[in-house]
C-alpha cells in the first residue's frame, strides 16, 4: 500500500527485501482480493449447522475433507485468520514505511525548488509586474491566503523570492487514518472473536461439549469462568425462571459461559399488528447481582438491548418454555380401544404410551397459541387468518422411527364444513400432509369414531353384506349358492381392505387380482359396491335414515369415508385433541461482552474520516517565483495536486488569470 | 465564472433563501413532530438539512428539485387529509400524486429519458439531450415525491404501522433509481456532458422495469408493517448511505461500458461519429474513478452504520452474516480497484472491465444474497 514508488533496491539483505515485499502494493491487492474470494465460501455454505446435516449433504468423504479445511466455520479457520493477519501485517508495514514521508509531505512547504523546474511543471504560468519584488511577493502571499493556502517566502539568490504554498495537507492524514483504521479494527475485532477460545482449546485448557446435558452435568473443562474475555452466547429462559450462564456455540458443540449476575425472566410478550404480523417481542427482565442494592428491573425488546456491567443483553428469539397441555387421545383404530383417554403433558416431555400391543414414545416438541397463516380459502395469499393454537409432537416406535405431527386445537372450516386438522410428516424436510377429520354436530369426533368402529364390527359388516347380496341377487331367476357366498365374501373383503388401506388398497386389489379382460367392466362395479356398503353401514347408525337423510349427513359420510381412506398413511393409532393449555413461553436472550468494541468503533471513525480526507481534500501546492529582471518584476506561477487533476486544471487556469490581473501589468 | 471548483465549501451569497428555507422547514418539522421524534431522529433531521444545504449550495438543479418535491408532497398531504381512500376519489391524487401514481410517472419519465438521451446521442442533437436531462429531473422529482407521500401513507395505514419507505425491496428500488439519477445529474452538470446519460439511464430503467414487474406480479407495492428487527432509526441513515454507494457503483459500471464501446470504436475508426459524440476517454476514466470513490466513501459509511445497528439488533457488530460478508466483499473489491488506480496508476480498459465486474458483485450483494442465501438479512426476499 505504498504511495511513493520504491526505487530499485537490488543489493539489500533478505530481511529488508521481505519487509519491502510484505509492505508492497502487489501483496496488499492480492490479499484484498483473496480475502474477498475466501469470504464467499462462508456465504454459500451455511455456517455452523448441525454436523449431521453436513454429513447428509456431502457424504462421509467430503464431509471429512471440508471439516479438515474448516469450512463449517470458515471465518475462524486457521487459514482464513492467517490471510487476515497477513493483511494486517502488510498494512502495518506499509504505514510504518511511509509514516515519516507522509508527515513530511503533510507539513513541509517545498522551499528548495528551482526556477527551471517550476517552468517545466505541467501547470505553469508567467507574467510581469512593475512593482518591486517584495510588494508583489506580499500581495501574492495575501492572495494565496485568501484561497486557503498556507505559504512561506524564501529569499533566493540575490533578487528573487520564492513563495511556497500548500493547501489540503490533511489529505495525507487520510492515507494514515484509513490504513491505521484497518489495523485498529482488526485488532479490536480479535479481542471479541473466538480466537482466545481457540487458543485455549488448542492448549487443551477447555473442551467443547457436544452432548445434550443439563447445566449441572456439564463438566468443568467446558465451563468458562467470569472474566474479562469477550463472548457472544445465547440462553433460553422460561418465564418465571432465571439463569446465570449462557451457551457459546462452537462448531458442533458448545461451551458454558458463567455470568457475574443472574437474569430472571418475569414475562415474555409478543404484540401483533392488526393484520396479525408480529409487531414487537419484549421480555421483562430482573437482574440479580450482589453489587446491586435492589434487583434491577428492565424491559428489553428487539433493537433495545440492556447493557449491564459491560454485558449487552439482547432479545434474540423465543420458544416454548414447557407449556402444560391437556388433551384427549381419540382412538383411530381398534388397537387403541374405543373411548378417548385424557392425557396431561408438557412441551419437551417424553412419555411412553401403551396402545394395544404397541408402546410408542410421545415426544411433545412445541406449542403455539396463534398460527397466523395465509388463509387457504382466500385467493390472495397475503390475507392472513389465525388458525388458533396448535402443538407439535413426535411419535416414536420401538424401533426408533419417528413421525412428526402437528395438531390444531380448534376445528378449521372448509367449504362450510368443519374439520380437526392434523399434519403428519416422516422427516423435517417434507411438508406436512394434512388429515381432515370431520366434526359432528356436537363439535366432537364421536360420530366419526362410531362410524369407523362400525366398519370394524365384523358382525355388522357381515349382516349388511348379506342383505345387500340378497337384494342384488333377487333379480336372478335361480339361487346360486356359490355366487352368494362369493359375493358376500367380496363385499366383506372390500370393507376390510378399505379399513386397512383406503381406496388405494381397493384399487390395488382391482389392478392385481382381476382378469385383464374384465377389469374395465368390473372396476366400477367393485367401487360402486364398496360405496354402497359404506353408505349402508352409515345408515345403520342411530338417527340416520336412508329415507330422510339430509345433504349434510351425506357430506359428513363423504368426509368420514375420505378421512378413513387416508388413515393408513397417518400412522398414529390415536388423534390427540388439545382441550386445554397453560402457555409458558421462554425468551431467547443473546448475551455478548465485547471488550474490543470501542476499539473497533474508534477504528471505524478513523476509517470514515480518512476516506473522506483522502477523496475530497486534494493536496494542492502552488509556487510563485518572483524575480527582479532588468526593467521589471517577473513572476512564475506553478502548481501541482495529488488528486482530482481535472478540477485543478480549472482552478489553476482561473487563478493564473486572476493573480496576473491583481499583481501584474495588464499587458498579458 | 467564480471559483466553484471546490464544491460544498462556502455558501454562495445568492443562495441565502435556500438555507433560510431549509432552516424554516427543519424548525417546522421539529415543532409539529416534537412529541414523536426522539433525539436520534432529531439529529438525523438536522444532519439531513445540513447535507441538503451543502449539496444545493452550488447546484441550482438540486434546489429546484427539493422545492418541487416539497411542494408536491405538501399538496398530496393536504389532499389526503386523514383519508387514505382519497387516493381513489381525488383526481389529482389518483392520477399524479398518490405514491403509486407518482412512482408510475417516475417510471414513465425514466424510460422516456433513456430513449431521449440515446436519441440525442445518435442524432447528435444537443436539444434532444437537454430534453433527456429534463425528463430525468422530472422522473427524479416524481420518484422522490412518491417516496415522501408513501411515507405519509404508511402512517395513515395505522398509527403503529408508519415507517420510512426505504424498508423493503420494492421501496429501495425506487430509492436506487432516484439516487443514481441524482448522482448522474450532479456529474452531468459538473462535466457539462450529456452523452453519457443514456448509458446511466439504462441501469436505472432496468431497475424501474424490475420494480414494475415486482409491483404487478407480486403486489410488492402494498404497504406491510415492519418486522420488529427493522423498527429502528438506523434505517433512516443506513439504507440511504448504502444506496448512494450502490448508485455510484452502478454509474461507474455504466460509464465503464461507454468507455469500452468508445475505446473499441476508436481502435477501428478513430473518426467515427460515435467517438466524436462521446466525451474523451480520459474524462470517462476520470468520471469512473470519481463515482467509485464516491460510492466507496458512502459504502464504507453505510457498512459501518450497519455494523452499529447490528450491534444493537443482533447482539454483535459483525456476525459474518451473508449480507454483511457480501458487503465486505464489495468493499474489498473496490478497495483493490482504488489502490490499483491511485497508487499503481492503472487506468483505461482494464479498470473499466473491473468496474463492470464490480457492478455484478454489488448486484449480488444487493439482490443475490436475499434471493439465494439465507441469513439474518432475510427481509427483502422475492
Amino acid at each position: 500500500m505504498s504511495e511513493a514508488t520504491t526505487k530499485g533496491h537490488s543489493n539489500h539483505s533478505f530481511s529488508r527485501r521481505l519487509f519491502l515485499f510484505i509492505g508492497s502494493m502487489e501483496l496488499a491487492i492480492t490479499l484484498l482480493l483473496t480475502l474477498a474470494v475466501a469470504s464467499v465460501i462462508g456465504t454459500v455454505l451455511q455456517q455452523n449447522q448441525p454436523y449431521a446435516d453436513y454429513v447428509i449433504k456431502f457424504g462421509p468423504f467430503w464431509f471429512e475433507v471440508f471439516d479438515k479445511l474448516g469450512l463449517y466455520d470458515v471465518y475462524s479457520a486457521l487459514w482464513f485468520i492467517a490471510i487476515l493477519a497477513l493483511l494486517v501485517i502488510s498494512t502495518s508495514v506499509c504505514v510504518i514505511r511511509h509514516f515519516p514521508a507522509m508527515l513530511k509531505e503533510m507539513w513541509q512547504l517545498r522551499t528548495n525548488v528551482q526556477k527551471k523546474s517550476l517552468r517545466a511543471m505541467h501547470h505553469s504560468a508567467q507574467w510581469q509586474s512593475s512593482d518591486p519584488i517584495e510588494t508583489v511577493a506580499d500581495n501574492l502571499q495575501q492572495e494565496f491566503k485568501k484561497l486557503g493556502f498556507r505559504s512561506r517566502q524564501t529569499v533566493k539568490q540575490d533578487d528573487a523570492i520564492l513563495i511556497s504554498a500548500m493547501r489540503g495537507g490533511m489529505n495525507r492524514l487520510g492515507y494514515l487514518f484509513t490504513h491505521i483504521a484497518i489495523v485498529v479494527i482488526c485488532v479490536g475485532g480479535l479481542f471479541d472473536s473466538n480466537m482466545p477460545l481457540k487458543l485455549a482449546e488448542w492448549r487443551g485448557d477447555i473442551k467443547i461439549e457436544t452432548r445434550d446435558l443439563s447445566i449441572r452435568e456439564i463438566p468443568a473443562e467446558s465451563r468458562l469462568a467470569v472474566g474479562g474475555q469477550g463472548f457472544r452466547g445465547t440462553v433460553s429462559i422460561p418465564e418465571g425462571k432465571a439463569s446465570e450462564v449462557v451457551f457459546l456455540p462452537v462448531r458442533d458443540g458448545y461451551l458454558l459461559q458463567e455470568l457475574p449476575f443472574r437474569i430472571e425472566v418475569k414475562d415474555f410478550r409478543i404484540e401483533h399488528y392488526a393484520n396479525g404480523q408480529p409487531k414487537s417481542f419484549e421480555s421483562d427482565l430482573v437482574i440479580h447481582d450482589d453489587e446491586l442494592d435492589a434487583p434491577l428491573e428492565e424491559t428489553i425488546s428487539v433493537n433495545h438491548p440492556l447493557i449491564y456491567r459491560g454485558h449487552a443483553i439482547y432479545q434474540a428469539s423465543f420458544s416454548d418454555g414447557g407449556s402444560i397441555l391437556t388433551m384427549d387421545a381419540w382412538p383411530l383404530d381398534s388397537r387403541a380401544g374405543t373411548e378417548p383417554v385424557a392425557i396431561q403433558t408438557k412441551v419437551f416431555e417424553n412419555r411412553q404410551m401403551l396402545w394395544g400391543q404397541e408402546t410408542m414414545q410421545l415426544e411433545m416438541t412445541n406449542f403455539r397459541p396463534f398460527n397466523i397463516n395465509p388463509d387457504p380459502t382466500e385467493e390472495d395469499s397475503r390475507n392472513l387468518r389465525d388458525f388458533g393454537p396448535n402443538f407439535t409432537f413426535k411419535l416414536r416406535t420401538e424401533t426408533g422411527e419417528a413421525r412428526e405431527y402437528e395438531n390444531y386445537m380448534f376445528p378449521v372450516e372448509r367449504d362450510g364444513r368443519e374439520y380437526f386438522l392434523s399434519g403428519v410428516r416422516n422427516s423435517p424436510a417434507e411438508p406436512f400432509a394434512y388429515l381432515y377429520l370431520p366434526v359432528d354436530e356436537q363439535g366432537s369426533l364421536k360420530q366419526f369414531l362410531q362410524y369407523s368402529a362400525l366398519l370394524r364390527d365384523e358382525e355388522l359388516v357381515s349382516g349388511v353384506a348379506n342383505s345387500m347380496m340378497k337384494e342384488a341377487l333377487a333379480v336372478m331367476p335361480e339361487r346360486d349358492e356359490t355366487l352368494e357366498v362369493s359375493l358376500q365374501q367380496t363385499l366383506e373383503t372390500l370393507i376390510k381392505m378399505f379399513v386397512r388401506g383406503g381406496f388405494d388398497e381397493v384399487r390395488n386389489f382391482i389392478d392385481n387380482n382381476l382378469p385383464d379382460a374384465e377389469r374395465d367392466n368390473l372396476a366400477p362395479a367393485y367401487l360402486g359396491m364398496l360405496r354402497e356398503m359404506l353408505a349402508r353401514i352409515y345408515f345403520s347408525m342411530d338417527g340416520v335414515d336412508p329415507q330422510t337423510v339430509t345433504n349434510d349427513q351425506l357430506l359428513f359420510l363423504q368426509d368420514t369415508v375420505d378421512a378413513i381412506g387416508t388413515l393408513s398413511r397417518y400412522g398414529s393409532p390415536v388423534f390427540l385433541h388439545l382441550t386445554d393449555f397453560e402457555h409458558i413461553q421462554s425468551t431467547g436472550l443473546q448475551i455478548a461482552r465485547a471488550p474490543g468494541k470501542n476499539v473497533v468503533y474508534f477504528g471505524c471513525a478513523l476509517l470514515i474520516i480518512g476516506v473522506f480526507l483522502l477523496f475530497y481534500l486534494p493536496q494542492r501546492r502552488l509556487w510563485a517565483w518572483v524575480e527582479k529582471t532588468t526593467e521589471q518584476t517577473e513572476i512564475i506561477l506553478a502548481g501541482s495536486t495529488n488528486r482530482n487533476a481535472r478540477e485543478f486544471d480549472m482552478f489553476f487556469m482561473e487563478q493564473q488569470t486572476e493573480l496576473a490581473r491583481k499583481t501584474g501589468n495588464s499587458n498579458l | 465564472m467564480t471559483t466553484n471548483t471546490e464544491i460544498m465549501t462556502r455558501p454562495a451569497a445568492h443562495t441565502w433563501w435556500w438555507y433560510g428555507l431549509l432552516l424554516l422547514a427543519t424548525i417546522g418539522i421539529l415543532t409539529i413532530y416534537q412529541d414523536v421524534l426522539d433525539v436520534y431522529e432529531v439529529s438525523i433531521l438536522i444532519f439531513t438539512a445540513i447535507s441538503m444545504g451543502l449539496v444545493g449550495n452550488h447546484w441550482p438543479g438540486f434546489r429546484a428539485h427539493a422545492v418541487a418535491v416539497a411542494i408536491l408532497s405538501l399538496i398530496a398531504l393536504q389532499l389526503y387529509g386523514t383519508d387514505l381512500g382519497a387516493a381513489e376519489t381525488n383526481g389529482l391524487l389518483k392520477y399524479m400524486l398518490a405514491s403509486q401514481s407518482a412512482i408510475m410517472w417516475m417510471s414513465v419519465f425514466f424510460i422516456a429519458a433513456t430513449f431521449t438521451y440515446f436519441g440525442g446521442l445518435i442524432f447528435r442533437s444537443d436539444y434532444t439531450e437537454k430534453v433527456g436531462s429534463a425528463f430525468t429531473w422530472i422522473a427524479t422529482t416524481f420518484g422522490m415525491t412518491g417516496l415522501m407521500v408513501r411515507w405519509r401513507e404508511t402512517h395513515m395505514m395505522g398509527a403503529d404501522i408508519g415507517y420510512i419507505p426505504v424498508s423493503n425491496l420494492y421501496e429501495v428500488f425506487i430509492l436506487f433509481a432516484v439516487v443514481t439519477a441524482l448522482i448522474y445529474l450532479f456529474y452531468e452538470r459538473r462535466y457539462q456532458v450529456r452523452s453519457l446519460g443514456g448509458f446511466v439511464l439504462l441501469v436505472i430503467s432496468a431497475a424501474v422495469i424490475f420494480q414494475l414487474w415486482y409491483a404487478f406480479e407480486r403486489n410488492a407495492h402494498e404497504i406491510q408493517p415492519l418486522v420488529p428487527a427493522l423498527q429502528s432509526y438506523w434505517m433512516k441513515i443506513h439504507v440511504p448511505a448504502n444506496f448512494i454507494g450502490y448508485g455510484a457503483f452502478a454509474m461507474a459500471a455504466m460509464i465503464g461500458i461507454a468507455y469500452l464501446l468508445v475505446n473499441w470504436r476508436m481502435e477501428k475508426s478513430p473518426n467515427s461519429g460515435m467517438v466524436k459524440a462521446m466525451p474523451p476517454l480520459t474524462m470517462m476514466d476520470d468520471l469512473m474513478y470519481k463515482s467509485i470513490a464516491l460510492g466507496f466513501a458512502f459504502f464504507t459509511v453505510a457498512t459501518i452504520l450497519g455494523a452499529l445497528w447490528a450491534a444493537e439488533a443482533w447482539g454483535g457488530y459483525w456476525s459474518w452474516d451473508p449480507k454483511e460478508t457480501w458487503a465486505l466483499i464489495v468493499w474489498l473489491n473496490y478497495a483493490a480497484w482504488l489502490h490499483m488506480r491511485m497508487t499503481k496508476g492503472w487506468s483505461g480498459a482494464p479498470m473499466a472491465w473491473w468496474a463492470i465486474v464490480g457492478l455484478f458483485v454489488t448486484l449480488f450483494a444487493f439482490l443475490g444474497v436475499n434471493m439465494f442465501l439465507s441469513g439474518l438479512h432475510s427481509y427483502g426476499t422475492l
